[in-house]
């Protein structure tokens, strides 16, 4: 299904003059989960950049119906909302839009027991890998190598895969996106909605102050992350794994872009030596042996 | 008074401001370069460019933050960045 942008909904989800910094990666994600899903979705959302960029009371920045929870509660919540518009026969779409850090470490368990509940949820990690609002901390998302503030000569510890840990639960629907893919993200929604249970998403949305770029080429940022192979965008569905375009063209390590492409962009990277670099290189081509095995295992049943 | 006893905000432009006042670059569109894909519209993370097929866009000067993006992600180059008078 190819998505024709002229056909998109024109409605501004997100609304002009809203807090977010310029150029933010997550509200183009923000734009698009409006667009699949409009008035249907309700969003439960944790402490983190996405309460923020709402802006001050009695305005606010994202023209979607939104509960701002406690850090840990945003799945718990979504599961009480959906259970709600079961029982009141309301058509509507429980979504929790949460962070990195509200997902993989302070959410963690909340998310888990969601998952493992199968409760009628979307959950869409926006992944800025740290804690940004707060000011640049690392979370379990920050890659090795990267500097933040509490990981000033690069964090040492490797980013944790939460999408195929949620894989591992054995929910429906799982999948990742990238902002540089707006309209396979899209898709992406719309699949998700169609389905009953448990769907996790997570969306890859760099942040231009703390991946320390310029704010114009966020969304070039994304696209080298997906085209380095550093980021893999594939979909986890009816017991599927199969990878996406363009990802599923990059299975040949050759087709791949350097690293350092995507790498040099960006100033939290600067202090890598060549070693660190090419030591990166290696890792990521294991992520990929992992996923392809798994992708192998898990083919459609006959 | 029209006071609400639950805390409730409801969407409207500006909730943060005049944030076009951030900006130190200004996008500007060379309408004739452009070929109305549509894609600066995509891209635009403070939703202020508006666009349907075959009527060009039009940008949101008041909340345009200046980010660049739209300037960058252009396929054919339409959209320049211009310091902003004054800077």
């Amino acid at each position: 299904m190819t998505v024709r942008i002229d056909l998109l909904p024109k409605t501004k989800y997100v609304v002009p003059g809203n807090s977010a910094c310029a150029g933010c990666g997550m509200m183009i994600g923000l734009k698009v989960l409006g667009m699949a899903l409009g008035e249907e979705a309700v969003l439960s959302i944790p402490a983190s950049c996405a309460s923020v960029v709402q802006g001050l009371g009695p305005k606010s920045g994202v023209a979607l119906p939104i509960l701002n929870v406690p850090f840990a509660s945003a799945a718990s919540v979504a599961t009480g909302m959906s259970e709600a518009f079961r029982q009141l026969g309301v058509k509507g779409q429980a979504v929790v839009w949460a962070g990195d850090g509200g997902t993989a470490d302070i959410g963690f368990a909340a998310v888990s027991a969601a998952a493992e509940r199968n409760s009628d949820v979307l959950y869409i990690m926006y992944d800025n890998e740290a804690y940004m609002n707060t000011g640049i901390q690392r979370s379990s998302e920050t890659p090795k190598g990267a500097w933040t503030t509490t990981t000033p000569t690069g964090k040492r510890e490797a980013k944790k895969d939460v999408a195929l840990i949620l894989l591992a639960h054995g929910v429906p629907y799982v999948a990742t996106a990238n902002i540089a893919y707006p309209q396979d993200f899209y898709r992406k929604i719309k699949r998700a909605s169609e389905i009953r249970g448990f769907k996790f998403i997570h969306l890859f949305a760099p942040c231009p102050p703390g991946w320390l770029f310029d704010p114009s080429l966020t969304v070039e940022v994304a696209r080298k992350a997906v085209e380095t192979g550093v980021f893999i965008l594939w979909e986890y569905d009816n017991g599927e794994l199969k990878l996406n375009p363009p990802s599923s063209a990059l299975v040949d390590k050759s087709r791949r872009k350097p690293l350092v492409e995507y790498l040099k962009l960006q100033g939290r990277y600067a202090h890598l030596s060549e070693d660190q670099i090419k030591q990166m290189e290696e890792e990521i081509d294991r992520k990929w042996q992992f996923l392809l095995r798994f992708a192998q295992a898990a083919r459609p049943r006959a | 008074m029209g006071l609400e006893l639950v805390p409730v905000s409801r969407p409207a432009p500006g909730s943060g401001g005049i944030t076009g006042t951030w900006r130190t670059l200004r996008p500007v569109v060379d309408l004739k370069k452009c070929i109305d894909c549509g894609i600066c519209w995509l891209y635009c993370p403070e939703s202020v460019i508006d666009w349907e097929k075959g009527q060009k866009i039009k940008i949101d000067y008041t909340y345009c933050k200046g980010c660049g993006i739209c300037a960058h992600e252009c396929p054919t180059k339409a959209i320049e960045m211009a310091p902003e008078a004054g800077l």
